[in-house]
């Protein structure tokens, strides 16, 4: 393995890292949105404001360690990113200060108007924002991209591969916090939130089932080398992915509730390395192959450096904040 | 014709994109000095709340936390949007130069991280952790908060002073030195300087707090505590920021010349410098400025016969522009830098013969505005190190014209976020402002402590 295949195995890394927690994260924001805005709904909101307080902030840090590690380790294809698809990231940046603003305001407001257009506004960005990274995503996988950059503002990833990947972000983060939803509804016996996350953790894995398979065709058409790779070198994550994802169905309709964070992480993390299998030895397929990408060595050691800095450092204090979090030693409310 | 309108395009592309580099780098920046100094005052407060059983001071710290929450959020956003724009607005930097530059904010984003699930800890850790173990978490943030400043700003600093890469004959990077990159020799003065300043914002905004509730009669001792622990944090940190920002101010003299012609209103090179005060630059000199013959070039080689570049000695598209507002912004600096140092002075000096605050309400008024100055300083600091390094976006090796996006619509992002950041700026306003609202109906006496178990044994 090369520096700068390990480097994009870092990158890789820390996308799964913001997949999972940012993609919860954001999840929490669409079942707030899904509650209902009057009474009906403030149960459910109140367990998802309690389970998201303490760690959104942290959960959203991957996001950065990803463009650090991006234009550090591989600067041409962050520019050549951010110069086609700059229309979706900055709706998504939009997305994020609008979500972040709302949340952090919702907590402090007192006046009962304010309060649900702060909490509607996250809630809506919450669904936008990891929309619009989808999108860049599937352009990316598309090949929309290319390698000296400026490429179509709009055409890159206006089309049936990147919406689609839009789409099925929305529904997996949604999956991924009702099934985290279950558990922490459960930690606060609360039997009826308990059972209200459970429909929609089978609902949200129905439709991101859905959503992925719709990903694959669209993936045979616009995105032949990726789709070529996946269903040969990416296969067994493939299948992976598809058990993790039967089984957790299976404990769900056993009402059953061991492993259930397992193994919806488990399906997530399958499809994002299946992805970058997928894709390598390119980092914009089919133009920019990685070690083309690539950084100097020197560069490469600071990069691996910091990351084993994070497994150090952040990973354990990350751990302490969970754990802290899930024994119900953090405060919510204030 | 088309191609006579191309140029006019491409430097309004550039023109807009440095607007909203610079406005959202302003909002961006006050928030990040509360990051990276209110944590220290936060612990000082909680410090003695704990050590001398005051919970006068406790409340202090918890409050400051719970303040803090908003205003790390924020920044948390705001700083996001900042990362996006190094691809947004300046690509071709980042192509460039992202191999270089962004080893300090690989650097910063560990920094950030642990700051970040600290912070957490800290703030809902009130209730249910033990007193101890809730003070210890809230230390990594003061560790954290000067790591990080010295990771942006060491990456700034590379911008003023860059070194440790090797370029081949097409100009790519082809191999990079870490060390010589974070330690430039900018480094040295541009992060002291920095940090001094985040600790000179926050402590002094803090106590302007305080002192306003107190001009309006709020005389009790919690109001007294607020306004004594930041304020002394932040004049034990002026007169320190002064000696650092004279060197630095040196050292800008003999590493970017035309930095300092253009702060200093310096016209032609030569010996015997005058130095001006305030006044408008023009090509036949300063008018309207009160001038020190001779002083410029002392402050620079403490000798008259200091030898200082002046801006006919720069080549005409290597010069920084608008003059007037780089040295304007540099003496507003200075002006208010001297303003607080004795405003500290005043401060300390009644402390030490009488423990107490000086008891004019001129003080309090001084106070008041105290914080709305440091402020005002940092922007016009940031002014003199942003604007003065114009035309180049790498100072000698790139230009912010070559680095600039060519995808249109940045007026309208520029617009757009304007209006945002007002929102942005106007929530958090009110926020605080409600949060303060409702500190003072639960009254002084009514306090909670904010340790839960504490409370009961009290009660």
């Amino acid at each position: 393995m090369s520096k700068a295949d390990a480097a994009a195995a870092i990158l890789w890394v820390g996308a799964t890292f913001y997949a999972l927690f940012g993609g919860a994260d954001f999840g929490g924001g669409f079942w707030d949105l899904t509650a209902g805005w009057d009474e009906r709904g403030q149960r459910p909101r109140d367990v998802i404001q309690r389970s998201l307080t303490p760690v959104w902030e942290a959960n959203h840090v991957w996001l950065i360690f990803v463009l650090v590690v991006l234009w550090t380790a591989f600067p041409p294809a962050f520019s050549a990113i951010f110069t086609t698809l700059y229309v979706p990231i900055a709706l998504a940046a939009l997305g994020i200060v609008l979500r972040g603003a709302g949340f952090a305001f919702r907590k402090s407001i007192v006046g009962l108007r304010e309060r649900r257009a702060m909490g509607a506004t996250f809630a809506i960005s919450s669904v936008l924002t990891p929309f619009f990274m989808g999108t860049v995503v599937g352009a990316i996988a598309a090949g929309n991209v290319p390698a000296e950059g400026n490429g179509d503002a709009f055409s890159s990833w206006l089309a049936p591969l990147p919406l689609l990947i839009g789409a099925m972000f929305v529904a997996s983060g949604a999956y991924l916090a009702a099934v985290f939803l279950v558990g922490d509804a459960r930690r606060g016996d609360d039997a009826e939130m308990e059972h209200y996350f459970e429909r929609r953790a089978l609902g949200a894995a129905v439709v991101a089932g859905a959503f992925a398979l719709a990903g694959l065709f669209a993936l045979h058409s616009e995105a032949r080398y990726v789709f070529d790779r996946l269903t040969a070198e990416g296969l067994p994550l493939v299948v992976f992915s598809l058990l993790c994802g039967a089984a957790l169905l299976a404990v769900l309709l056993r009402g059953g509730r061991r492993l259930l964070r397992p193994l919806a992480a488990g399906a997530v993390i399958a499809v994002i390395w299946g992805w970058g299998v997928a894709q390598f030895p390119f980092l914009l397929p089919t133009s920019l192959r990685i070690d083309q990408a690539a950084a100097p060595d020197a560069t490469m050691t600071i990069v691996f450096i910091v990351f084993a800095a994070a497994a150090v450092v952040v990973l354990p204090s990350l751990g302490l904040l969970y754990a802290l979090a899930q024994k119900d030693l953090l405060e919510a409310e204030h | 014709m088309l191609l006579d309108a191309l140029p006019l395009a491409e430097s309004s592309n550039l023109l807009a994109a440095r607007e909203q580099m610079a406005f959202t780098l302003g909002f961006h920046i006050v928030l990040s000095c509360i990051g990276v100094a209110l944590p220290a005052t936060m612990m000082v407060a909680n410090y003695v709340g704990l050590k001398r059983d005051d919970r006068d001071a406790m409340e202090l710290a918890r409050r400051w936390s719970k303040a803090m929450a908003v205003t790390f959020a924020v920044g948390a956003v705001t700083g996001t949007v900042l990362s996006f724009e190094f691809g947004l607005l300046w690509p071709q930097f980042e192509h460039r130069f992202g191999s270089v530059f962004g080893i300090a904010f690989a650097i910063e984003g560990i920094f950030f991280f642990v700051e970040a699930i600290f912070l957490a800890i800290y703030i809902y850790g009130w209730k249910r952790l033990s007193p101890w173990a809730h003070f210890w978490s809230g230390v990594p943030m003061v560790i954290t908060g000067i790591g990080g400043a010295f990771s942006v700003v060491a990456a700034n600093a590379w911008m003023n002073q860059p070194q440790g890469f090797t370029l081949d004959a097409a100009g790519k990077v082809v191999d990079v030195e870490p060390l010589k990159v974070l330690f430039n020799p900018a480094t040295g003065y541009e992060v002291p300087h920095m940090i001094l300043a985040a600790y000179m914002v926050v402590g002094f905004l803090v106590a302007s707090i305080y002192a306003v509730g107190m001009l309006k009669g709020r005389r009790d001792r919690l109001h007294k505590l607020g306004l004594v622990i930041p304020l002394t944090i932040a004049c034990i940190a002026t007169p320190v920021q002064l000696f650092v920002g004279d060197t630095a101010a040196r050292k800008v003299a003999d590493h970017q010349p035309a930095k300092f012609a253009a702060m200093e209103c310096i016209q032609r090179t030569g010996t015997d410098q005058t130095e001006y005060l305030g006044g408008i630059c023009t090509d036949d000199g300063v008018k309207g400025a009160i001038g020190i013959p001779g002083l410029d070039s002392f402050l620079v080689g403490w000798s008259t016969d200091t030898k200082v570049t002046g801006l006919n000695s720069i080549p005409d598209d290597e010069e920084p522009p608008a003059h007037t507002m780089l040295h304007l912004a540099f003496d507003a600096m200075v002006g208010i830098g001297t303003a607080l140092l004795a405003l500290g002075a005043w401060f300390g000096f009644v402390w030490w013969r009488k423990r107490d605050i000086p008891q004019t309400p001129w003080f309090l008024r001084a106070v008041a505005i105290s914080g709305a100055g440091a402020i005002l300083a940092l922007w016009c600091g940031w002014i003199v190190t942003e604007v003065g390094r114009q035309p180049w976006i790498v100072q000698g090796y790139m230009r912010t014209s070559e680095a600039v996006t060519e995808a249109e619509g940045i007026w309208f992002s520029f617009g757009l976020v304007l209006l945002l950041y007002a929102g942005l700026g106007t929530g958090a306003v009110l926020v605080l402002r409600s949060m303060s609202r409702r500190w003072r109906e639960q009254g002084a006496e009514n306090v909670q402590s904010p340790y839960a178990p504490q409370t009961e044994e009290v009660g």
